[in-house]
């Protein structure tokens, strides 16, 4: 009688509170904790892309409500030369951007993986290009790429190396590049800080054993680290496509998609009919664009790494 | 999608309330609850903490913005409520006014430049007695001007200044070249332009998408070689000889005389070159002279003398078909969403009236001039440098865009997308003046149907 007396609650003992009965209930728990996170996404992802779609298939402008047009704008922006010249140009910059900052992102993860002095200071320091914001950093690239100004014009001007000024922002070509280099020097802390974490999973008697065989160094990246960090980099890979694919700041600040539309953007192009000349259900015909594109993209590349975890 | 506030009056805090309008969706009903509760802080009456925004450009004469402030200050006093300028780049006003009458809420009176009107009609409220007043009290409004905000016969914005353009250059270098006067034509303008390259002072010219100094030029070289977008009835004028010809002087003045870096400069550039002894002729309001006057300490020529007393001013050259010029014409409209719009009135007013509007004349020193003649008789001209009194009429020889046609929503998209100006840096880029042209022809059928 005693033993069960004392399994038993106490007499007197309070029951637990109401609230805290809800909160034990598992799914209830689950929906409360998902809730802010589902308003969230509702209000500033879902309710922007529905409204998106809506404002692509009407003639909505400026103060005019506008109706319904089905795909005209989408064939208006296919017709576009200037469509497809952005078009072009955002596939053309998130290809070589990407490439540059995964091949210059693996080579700093591989060098900050070894141990050295300052490893730790040096590693924070990489971070900077990537938390400083991109506007303020882009308004930096601008000035050194000024068209009078140009401090890398001075200074190789000052070295030999050329006699006229090169034209960073005033040539569309140039332009480009340009703007690659930007994208890439901001991107890389991304691949670098995220490859290096995956570099850091990979035990090194994995290392140890392929140099005993006797593999090179490259033969030890190509054989061993690379085929483990794959699924990693399929995922920082997929991250940096989508971002960079619609890019925004870096091209409104450094060139305004000039020089006479060379290096617009789909968003930048999108932003320019939809916001500053007020034909919004263009503008989103435009923007909208972007995301069959990125679609495949992800869905090509979810699909490897399933197949890599599968194997 | 357009969510007027029902509640309430205008927070205090602009970025809040249009974080809230921004988001006005499902959770509407949680944004409406705290905008209520936002509100219920404020003492909804007129006298108590109403607050009237204005978005201008910033200006190119610092001193302007400075003296604004101070008038706001002052205007706060006279009309009991509290009146804020917020200066923003003249290249992201129209963005701010598509956001603004997209969700409803807003600044409460905008800048208004060019054509800009008759783009924003549906979201402006008509201020014909305002109109009325300020022309009854100064004098008719300069054609340019009036016709910038009348949509259908009704006043749409108050014409508030005008920024006239002359080429500033160098006195000495031209004269270096055997030029002792400003060229009278574009072609004098070329040759001159390619003697003063070779010494390494090229002409300045913007041909970026920029608000000012781009379609200052472009469109009266399309106008002045007798191109135009459209005819008299709006239909697409613009595969013309006079276009082809355009083009095609633009693309040997460019090569021969212009710094062609000019492709990826802004209404700023012009500015810095100038200044930093880098050209030797610009297109640009006054702001050069006065920047130059007013830091003579600092800004010397390469004899180290003050660069002020080498700059002079003269007009754009003559075409084969006219001496068209354009400036930028710059007027305040009040929005349709606003929730004061007697204050906005009583404040344009306020501002427009000859007192305070002589005020921030003086301080604009000639850069920017009035919206009627009156301003013309002002005795700043009496008293000014004499390489500034050029700035006094100039307004008066300034087409519109959308010439022939009228200045329509459809000549400011054509503004907006740059055609006009895209035309002659896809000439100098390499396209044949013909290509170009035919595809500005095409980006206008696209445009005007």
């Amino acid at each position: 009688m005693a033993g069960i007396a004392a399994a038993l609650p106490q007499a007197g003992a309070t029951r637990p509170g109401r609230v805290t009965r809800w909160l034990e209930n598992e799914r209830l728990l689950a929906a409360l904790l998902l809730a802010p996170a589902i308003v969230i996404l509702g209000m500033f992802i879902a309710y922007p892309f529905v409204m998106g779609v809506w404002l692509s298939l009407s003639s909505v402008s400026v103060g005019n409500p506008g109706e319904f047009v089905g795909i005209k704008n989408f064939i208006k922006a296919w017709n576009d030369s200037i469509f497809r010249t952005a078009f072009w140009n955002t596939s053309f910059y998130t290809f070589w951007a990407t490439i540059f900052k995964l091949s210059l992102g693996m080579w700093l993860a591989l060098l900050l993986n070894r141990h050295f002095r300052g490893k730790r200071i040096v590693r924070a320091a990489m971070l900077l290009p990537f938390i400083v914001p991109t506007v303020l950093s882009t308004f930096a690239w601008r000035w050194m790429f000024d068209p009078t100004f140009s401090v890398l014009n001075w200074l190789l001007y000052q070295t030999g190396f050329i006699t006229t000024k090169i034209p960073f922002l005033s040539d569309g070509t140039y332009g480009m590049w340009c703007a690659i280099v930007v994208n890439t020097w901001r991107g890389m802390p991304f691949f670098a800080i995220t490859l290096l974490a995956g570099l850091q999973t990979i035990s090194t008697d994995l290392q140890e054993a392929a140099s005993l065989d006797g593999a090179n160094g490259w033969h030890r990246f190509w054989h061993v680290t690379w085929p483990l960090l794959k699924p990693v980099t399929v995922v920082v890979v997929v991250f940096s496509i989508i971002q960079t694919f619609s890019d925004f700041q870096l091209i409104y600040v450094l060139t305004g998609g000039g020089p006479a539309n060379a290096t617009h953007l789909l968003a930048t192009y999108a932003y320019q009919i939809g916001i500053a000349t007020g034909l919004l259900g263009e503008g989103a015909a435009i923007s909208l664009f972007m995301l069959p594109v990125l679609f495949i993209v992800v869905w090509l590349q979810l699909r490897y790494l399933r197949h890599l975890e599968g194997a | 999608m357009t969510k007027p506030e029902t509640k309430g009056h205008p927070s205090s805090d602009l970025t809040r309330r249009r974080f809230i309008a921004a988001s006005a969706t499902a959770g509407l009903a949680a944004s409406a609850g705290l905008e209520g509760i936002l509100a219920a802080r404020r003492a909804p009456a007129y006298a108590q903490g109403t607050r009237l925004n204005i978005v201008r450009w910033v200006d190119f004469i610092p001193a302007c913005d400075v003296e604004l402030k101070r008038q706001a200050g002052e205007a706060s006093k006279a009309l009991g409520a509290e009146v804020v300028f917020e200066f923003i780049n003249a290249n992201d006003i129209q963005s701010r006014i598509t956001a603004a009458i997209q969700s409803g809420a807003g600044p409460d009176i905008m800048h208004m430049l060019h054509n800009w009107p008759h783009l924003y009609a549906n979201g402006l409220l008509e201020v014909n007695d305002l109109a009325e007043w300020q022309a009854k009290e100064q004098g008719a409004f300069y054609a340019q001007s009036e016709t910038y905000v009348k949509v259908g016969g009704k006043f749409m914005a108050l014409p508030h200044s005008i920024v006239p353009g002359l080429i500033a250059y160098r006195k000495s270098w031209l004269d270096e070249v055997g030029a002792t006067t400003f060229p009278k034509t574009y072609d004098d303008l070329r040759q001159v332009g390619a003697k003063l390259k070779k010494k390494g002072h090229p002409y300045g010219q913007t041909l970026g998408h920029t608000f000012g100094d781009a379609p200052a030029w472009a469109y009266p070289l399309l106008w002045n070689f007798g191109g135009a977008e459209t005819d008299k009835n709006g239909k697409v004028a613009i595969d013309s000889k006079g276009s082809v010809e355009s083009v095609k002087f633009m693309q040997a003045f460019w090569k021969e005389a212009c710094d062609e870096g000019g492709l990826a400069w802004d209404d700023t550039n012009n500015n810095r070159a100038f200044l930093g002894g880098e050209i030797s002729a610009t297109l640009n309001g006054a702001s050069i002279y006065i920047a130059a006057k007013r830091g003579q300490d600092k800004i010397k020529d390469e004899k180290g003398e003050p660069m002020v007393r080498d700059i002079q001013h003269a007009r754009l050259p003559a075409g084969p078909a006219g001496t068209w010029s354009y400036h930028t014409a710059f007027a305040h409209g009040v929005m349709k969403y606003t929730k004061n719009p007697k204050l906005a009135k009583d404040f344009l007013k306020w501002l427009h009236g000859k007192e305070q509007y002589g005020k921030w004349f003086q301080v604009a020193e000639g850069f920017s001039i009035g919206s009627t003649k009156l301003w013309e008789q002002n005795p700043l001209w009496t008293t000014i440098d004499e390489p500034m009194k050029g700035f006094k009429t100039a307004a008066d020889n300034s087409r519109v865009i959308g010439f022939a046609g009228p200045p329509s929503a459809k000549a400011t998209e054509v503004y907006t997308k740059y055609v006009i100006v895209d035309m002659y840096a896809k000439g100098v880029q390499g396209m044949k003046a013909e290509d170009s042209v035919k595809w500005a022809a095409g980006e206008l059928g696209k445009i005007y149907g």
